[in-house]
């Protein structure tokens, strides 16, 4: 399916290939090169190119084109699923998925991506078990290995790949159990002209990072189930889950059941439609307007909460992508600090807490490019936004049981609610 | 780019120190030397990555100076090639990272591959893994040497563990050597049958390599394909499909038999497996089932669709289709194979894989009844949320479901909207969707935000906005002159790009209903003088022509500026302009006479030929000369013929004859490999190729698969559920298995004499090992001589569902066909016996279960299917059936012994009994390892003697009894190869070194099970034969009884609660409610020890687990009449939900 993997940086050098099966010459990736002029932006570079004898399907991730080869049919989504899943687990291993990190570990790299693919079809692509095979690089096993010689690969081979529970190493021990749920809400909005609401999802994701473990010494466990018991789970309108969730129990009684793999994974997505919809947190006032045939606009714009059931909303920051006529701004922010870039024409404004007493304003001049005609479209300001301990869907975890311990575990819940893409029309 | 010179090039990858100073090569080797071994023992990062950069110079360096490239190449890799060959294992593996560090940045390595390759066989794992990367790399172009390496895989491929037994398979099928060819196709049909189920699918991911080295072997890797698909682990089943459809995709026939199977196990298969299963199922499918839609399809789907498209083709197929599906409207069923393979895939639309909802919305969409398919929105419209490639991807085949099925994404038109921040593509694309999705309800909010996009500061999406609106405007009649109008406001639009789209759009629109606009047409032509886009002028131009009598005063003054301007205009305005005069001549010569001549004449001698050809063709056709024929009489009406008006169009309309989700639907073109998905079949093919034909076959699939599902039920259904719960089709396979189980064991529980003589001459073997048992056990259960005996005799009636699959693997393979028909007529005679057996036994439980009229049924059902069915068949069945399936874990198979009652009853009455109760039943059931047949006059059974094993305490001890009937002496007879599963260990018995014709031995041999009920494989060997067998232990043989209080017990039991609790409610016979029957059947069913209770109605058993010593707690509880309750609480699920149904099983006898 894969038959080559080039890792390309922004400005074109090709710093890693790995071939699965014949070693295909580099110069395929002209034609990436030539779609990417083509793009300009690096964003509308097309995912899927095809080119006389092969076909090149890429992502771009932390400013890194991961370019996979491609010979034959193929499921495109199969293949960019593939890859992020390649971006997933070096953000893992190293921290960050950049180009430094992955020259700096480039034999890890490229063990890792000998176990995650054989013949180009995924082998293994579960962290557990890579963690297994493959030990993670830490500044102490560095030392350690570059005095003692000893290597990254676990001598141990790993047999969660063999077992029915990918997802979980056999045999993880902690010295207490404690699960924690992080629930992440994430409002989609378009919020029209009119301030009418277009519409808006709430997207989210409850993830969870736990310890699992056993302190029975000499019991091996590798059953620990798991359920997680919601309040209202039938808000929920569409779900998608971690493998380890039993779907049969969700289906017949909405409750989550499942062995958690070790470490930070997302358990759950799901999406509340707009049908039963909570209140947008916040609202926005602004006036924004170019007057015609002079070189200067006005911009006044004011953030202000709107039912956020008495939880501050925090961390907000504006960003607005302003016309190319813009030359500069003059700008006076009643809270927090602002910044325009001319080049990008990107204004970004750090406001941080909304006080409902003292509701923040951004209000200058805006100076245009003299002669130019005046903009057409007002900028949509997208806008960022949390509040902690609010799940604004009301969804709840209720109840947490574990099995096959004699203890309550420790449970953790924190609710957050976040802009996602939400985004003020004006 | 492209265009830049190659040192160039590499004078951007250098280190920004460097790039200025070019280094000599020699500096570059020094400084390596130099530097690498200090830096090798001090940081090893940064070391290697120093040797990289050195290294980079070269090529740099390389054309300059020709000493440097001639004796490079020799002394280049010198440092690496002398940590190779070190002792030290820390340089190698210095050196191997250095290397594989250059293979990665693609520099060429391909010269250490003599001092490389030595090392395949070093100890340390980690140079190792780099050795065969390296490998894995150069052989193809190295091939002799490669050579060199082979024998280590091929002694890797014997290795006793799995783990290296597979990757030893996979570097060997990952060279690309053709000679080694031969060996690699012996490796892969050895790995096809090897036990562990990772090495099989190992085996799956080569056959697709060796196929692309060598595609001769077609054939035989078809058989492996063959034997592989048959396989009935999760794992194995996605890289066989795989294999499939990358070496015999037209092959379709050889999933018949394996359709349902892979259906079922489909939702336990790892999400890359999932995807192409489900898309190779969605061709399988349209090839084997009737359209769900041909009946509806015509009347709905394209009537509405003919509003909109309405053309005359279009309404010719329409009541092509329309004929057609009136000549059958026969009611559809639907074929339950297909039912069940929607059903199976629909959870998989929760998947977090974004491929996998790809894969199973395609398959819904292809082949799901249209009332169905809408359930796969939903989950499309989450994908939107992912990463912009999957956006891609996923709006590419919404855009191209959309127009099919509009009515599918119409409550999800609002997550199409468009924020200014998507990428442009991803903007192009909604704006598709939302398109396919207007209609006369929802058409003003859409226009409303379209009118949103075309103030965006993105130019290209606002001319897609500006042809969006267009086909809005054509395919909605309603909405026509609104969207003229709004389109008429933006040719006064400050920006060119967006006046020149809307022109182009207009020209569109106005075709259709030319006469009302003469407005437009005039505002158009007034747009000449500032419009420049060439398209824009062009598209005016032949507006003006075109409709030159509803403009007859502006038209020649246009004509009049044209020609000013000719010489400067692009090449289609000018044909245009061409276009523009002719038509003026014909219509209003008067005016435009001299006009058009002129502009001919500069057409003739312009530098374009086509204009010139276009000028010289014009020319003769319209203006009269003596030669110019008839054609100048038609002049007119070839220029102002009625032209039809363009149908605006998705580019996505008529893309889904392509699969979806395919690569070549995205590109819209066929591509490479790609399968085309077939049109359904008029009329339905035989269905029953999909019936796994055997009986006793599906008996032991649906065993096994039941079995699996048990063991993992964290991905499956069975969960808590004691009822077989897999899907409908395979459920009155498994009634009848069980009721034949049933059937047979409630036969020895009537203990009828006769047949226990039946049975004794039968096997003629059992007497010696029950001897001895008989000793030990004398004291205690001498009055029950006669029941005891039925026991063992019982069993191992080879008709009965047993024998495991792997053992018909092997026999298969090692034992030859003709020995295996002689085995099997051998057996014909014990199928007999067993379904007589089987009918005595109806008649037995029918009288006395006449209780519950469904157990009756039941039970009365299988054995007629059974015994009648059979006894005819036998004979042709047998060829081509595998030996009957072997014993069973079902420890329900039992056999009444009062011993056991007594045992019961002392535990109960006297609460002191030794913590662990050891051999407590002697009361033993008798599985059959090798038959006589099979095994040429061998015979081997074991049973379960329920005694700790001597030496380990993990083990569980199986009693083996070794009889010869053959005439010669069985010399050396031992256990060899075993080859356990992970964890699993053998204790062999010692080996007995001569067994004389007619002679019976017994030996005990341990085995730690590792508590799962995998089947223990190895070898039983004489001195001239190797027979390939497997012990397979039923559940409650597992656990070893312990004694506990009743506060204990309850202790336990509140710590074991909810998912490890699994509670079950029944119904007990009318002879099974004494506390006896009770008690012994629960015993029979597993190894566990009773615990005082004080309430009457309650019934405790208490057992640990061999292996990890897990407490196993069993409560059964009496209520009302005969309902019952039981409960098992154990931390090890799989093992309480087996123990449930395998009670469950025993208490209803």
């Amino acid at each position: 399916m894969i038959h080559s993997l080039f890792l390309i940086n922004c400005s074109g050098d090709i710093f890693l290939e790995k071939h699965w099966k014949s070693v295909v010459s580099q110069s395929v990736c002209d034609y990436f090169f030539e779609a990417q002029e083509k793009a300009i932006d690096v964003e509308n570079v097309p995912p899927v190119i095809s080119t006389p004898h092969h076909y090149l399907i890429s992502i771009y991730r932390d400013k890194i084109f991961f370019v996979s080869v491609i010979q034959t049919e193929v499921p495109p989504l199969f293949v960019i699923e593939f890859l992020h899943r390649v971006a997933d687990t070096f953000q893992d291993y190293f921290g960050e998925c950049s180009e430094t990190a992955i020259k700096d570990n480039v034999v890890i790299v490229y063990e890792l991506l000998e176990e995650m693919l054989d013949n180009g079809f995924p082998l293994a692509t579960e962290s557990n078990i890579l963690k297994e095979l493959i030990k993670p690089p830490t500044i102490l096993r560095s030392v350690v290995n570059s005095i003692t010689g000893s290597s990254n690969v676990g001598d141990t081979l790993p047999t969660g790949q063999l077992s029915n529970i990918p997802w979980r190493r056999a045999g993880v021990k902690y010295t207490n159990n404690e699960a924690y749920f992080d629930v992440i809400e994430e409002i989609d909005a378009i919020i029209d002209k009119s301030d009418t609401k277009i519409f808006n999802l709430i997207f989210n994701s409850v993830e969870e990072s736990d310890n699992f473990c056993v302190s029975v010494a000499s019991v091996k466990k590798f059953h620990l189930p798991l359920c997680c018991y919601l309040q209202n789970p039938r808000l929920l309108d569409d779900v998608s889950f971690h493998p380890c969730i039993r779907f049969k129990r969700w289906e017949s009684e909405r409750v989550l059941s499942f062995i958690p793999p070790d470490g930070n994974f997302r358990l759950i997505s799901y999406r509340v439609s707009s049908q039963n919809l909570v209140a947008i947190p916040v609202y926005v006032k602004h006036m924004i307007s170019f007057k015609e045939n002079s070189s200067s606009g006005r911009f006044d714009v004011t953030i202000g909460p709107k039912q956020n059931m008495g939880k501050t909303v925090e961390g907000v920051v504006m960003t607005v992508h302003m016309p190319k006529a813009v030359l500069n701004m003059n700008l006076t922010a009643t809270q927090g600090s602002y910044t325009f870039d001319p080049v990008t024409k990107v204004l970004t404004w750090d406001v941080g807490k909304i006080t409902p007493q003292k509701l923040p304003n951004l209000k200058g001049i805006v100076n245009l490019q003299s002669g130019a005609p005046k903009p057409e479209e007002n900028p949509s300001l997208n806008i960022q936004f949390k509040i902690q301990q609010l799940a604004i869907s009301g969804l709840k975890v209720n109840r947490l049981d574990m099995y096959g311990e004699k203890y309550k575990p420790f449970k953790g819940v924190k609710y957050i609610t976040k802009a996602g893409k939400f985004q003020v029309r004006t | 780019m492209l265009s830049l010179p190659p040192v160039q090039k590499l004078l951007r990858q250098l280190p920004a120190g460097s790039a200025g100073q070019p280094k000599p090569p020699v500096g570059g080797d020094t400084a390596e030397e130099v530097t690498s071994p200090v830096l090798a023992t001090e940081a090893r990062q940064p070391a290697c990555y120093s040797a990289l950069r050195a290294d980079e110079l070269r090529p740099l360096a390389g054309p300059e100076p020709v000493v440097a490239t001639s004796t490079g190449p020799l002394s280049r890799h010198d440092d690496l090639k002398e940590m190779l060959d070190s002792n030290k294992d820390s340089l190698k593996l210095e050196a191997m990272k250095r290397i594989v560090a250059m293979i990665a940045r693609g520099k060429n390595a391909s010269d250490l591959f003599p001092a490389v390759v030595k090392n395949v066989a070093c100890k340390n794992i980690e140079v190792k893994k780099l050795v065969y990367v390296y490998l894995v790399r150069y052989a193809e172009e190295q091939q002799d040497l490669a050579l060199l390496s082979i024998s280590t895989f091929q002694r890797g491929l014997k290795d006793p563990n799995q783990l290296i037994r597979a990757s030893a398979l996979r570097v060997l099928s990952s060279i690309r050597v053709p000679i080694i060819v031969p060996i690699m196709m012996l490796a892969i049909k050895e790995a096809a049958s090897d036990m562990s189920p990772y090495v099989r699918k190992t085996a799956a991911h080569a056959i697709p390599k060796l196929y692309s080295l060598d595609s001769d072997q077609k054939d035989q890797l078809i058989e492996v394909i063959e034997k592989l698909l048959a396989d009935k682990t999760t794992l194995v089943a996605g890289s066989v499909v795989m294999a499939f459809e990358e070496v015999c995709p037209e092959r379709i026939d050889l999933i018949h038999k394996n359709y349902r199977k892979l259906c079922n196990l489909l939702i336990d298969v790892e999400e890359w497996g999932q995807v192409v299963i489900i898309n190779m199922l969605t061709r399988y499918a349209r090839t084997q089932f009737l359209s769900p839609n041909q009946n509806q399809e015509s009347l709905l789907e394209e009537s509405t669709e003919k509003a909109f498209y309405g053309s005359e083709e279009e309404d010719a197929k329409d009541a092509k289709a329309e004929a057609a599906s009136l000549a059958k409207r026969k009611p559809y069923v639907m074929d339950p194979d297909h039912r069940l393979l929607l059903r199976n895939t629909k959870p998989l639309l929760q998947s977090r894989n974004a491929a996998v909802v790809m894969a199973v919305a395609q398959l819904y969409f292809h082949l799901a009844p249209k009332a169905e398919v809408g359930v796969i929105a939903k989950a499309l419209v989450r994908l939107l949320r992912s990463h912009s490639e999957v956006q891609y991807v996923v709006l590419q085949n919404v855009a191209t479901m959309s127009i099919k099925r509009r009515g599918m994404f119409e409550p999800y038109l609002k997550s199409f909207y468009i924020r200014s921040t998507d990428p442009t593509q991803i903007k192009i694309l909604k704006l598709e969707v939302l398109t396919n999705l207007a209609n006369e309800t929802n058409i003003s909010t859409i226009l409303r935000e379209f009118q949103t996009y075309i103030r965006s500061m993105d130019k290209d999406f606002v001319a897609a906005t500006i042809q969006a609106i267009g086909r809005c405007a054509t395919n909605i009649g309603k909405v026509r002159d609104t969207c003229l109008n709004g389109l008429v406001q933006l040719l006064s639009n400050r920006d060119e790009l967006v006046v020149a789209e809307s022109v182009v759009v207009i020209k569109k629109l106005l075709q259709m209903q030319p006469a009302q606009h003469s407005e437009i047409i005039k505002h158009m032509a007034k747009l000449t003088d500032n419009i420049q886009v060439p398209m824009a002028r062009a598209s005016i131009l032949w507006l003006i022509g075109e409709y030159c009598e509803h403009v007859p005063k502006i038209a020649p003054d246009v004509l009049r500026k044209m020609a000013k301007s000719f010489t400067n205009e692009e090449d289609i305005v000018k044909l245009q302009v061409i276009n523009l005069a002719a038509k003026l001549y014909l219509t209003n010569s008067k005016q435009s006479k001299l006009l058009t001549q002129y502009v001919l004449n500069l057409a003739k001698y312009d530098q374009n030929y086509d204009i010139r050809d276009r000028a010289r063709f014009i020319r003769q056709l319209i203006v009269p000369t003596e030669k110019s024929g008839a054609l100048n009489k038609y002049a007119k009406k070839l220029f102002l013929a009625q032209k039809p008006a363009p149908i605006l169009e998705s580019s996505f309309k008529d893309r889904d004859h392509f699969q979806l989700g395919s690569l070549s639907h995205l590109l819209n073109a066929k591509a490479v490999g790609y399968q085309e998905l077939p049109d359904w079949p008029d009329e339905a093919p035989d269905p029953s190729v999909r019936n796994v034909e055997v009986p006793e076959w599906t008996k032991c699939t649906s065993r096994e698969k039941r079995k699996e599902k048990v063991e993992k039920p964290f991905y499956s259904d069975s969960e808590g559920e004691s009822g077989p719960t897999e899907s409908a089709d395979s459920e009155p396979e498994s009634v009848s298995e069980e009721s034949g189980s049933s059937s047979s064991s409630s036969s020895s529980s009537s203990g009828s004499e006769e047949e226990e003589e039946e049975e004794e001459e039968e096997e003629g073997s059992g007497e010696q090992s029950e001897d001895k048992e008989e000793e030990e056990k004398r004291p205690k259960r001498k009055e029950k001589e006669g029941s005891r005996k039925a026991a063992p005799g019982s069993p191992p009636e080879p008709g009965s569902p047993c024998s495991p699959s792997e053992e018909e693997e092997e026999e298969e393979e090692g034992v030859k066909k003709a020995k295996k028909k002689a085995a099997q007529q051998g057996r014909k005679g014990h199928a007999e016996t067993s379904s007589e057996e089987a009918s005595a036994s109806e008649s037995s439980s029918s009288g006395s279960d006449s209780g519950s009229e469904a157990e009756a049924k039941r039970k009365k059902a299988p054995p007629s299917s059974r015994a009648g069915p059979k006894e005819i068949s036998l004979l042709d069945l047998d060829d081509f059936t595998p030996p009957p399936p072997q014993p069973i874990p079902s420890s329900s198979i039992v056999s009444t012994s009062l011993v056991t009652d007594l045992e019961g009853l002392t535990l109960t009455d006297t609460s002191l009994a030794p913590a662990m109760l050891s051999p407590a039943f002697s009361t033993v059931r008798t599985y059959e390892l090798l038959h006589r047949m099979a095994g040429e006059g061998l015979s081997v059974e074991y049973c379960f003697s329920r005694r700790p094993f001597p030496g380990d305490p993990h083990m569980v001890a199986v009693q083996i009894q070794i009889s010869n009937n053959t005439d010669a002496e069985v010399k050396s007879l031992r256990v060899s190869e075993p080859k356990p599963l992970s964890g699993m260990r053998i204790q062999e018995f010692p080996e007995i070194e001569c067994l004389a014709p007619g002679d019976t031995a017994s030996v005990v041999m341990g085995i730690d099970f590792c508590d799962s009920t995998q089947a223990a494989n190895f070898q039983l060997c004489t001195h001239t034969r190797h027979f390939y067998v497997s012990i397979q232990p039923p559940v409650g043989e597992l656990m070893a009884p312990v004694f506990m209080s009743e506060n204990e017990f309850k202790k336990e039991q509140g710590k074991l609660t909810g998912m490890s609790e699994i509670t079950e409610k029944l119904t007990l016979p009318e002879k099974c409610r004494s506390d006896h029957a009770i008690v012994q059947q629960v015993t029979l069913a597993a190894n566990v020890g009773r615990v005082p209770c004080g309430a009457d109605n309650e019934y405790r058993f208490a057992a640990k687990t061999v292996t990890s010593g897990s407490l196993v707690l069993i409560t059964l509880e009496r209520r009302e009449g005969a309902a019952a309750q039981l409960t098992v609480n154990s931390e090890k699920m799989v093992i309480g939900t087996m123990l449930v149904k395998d009670i469950v099983q025993s208490l209803a006898q």
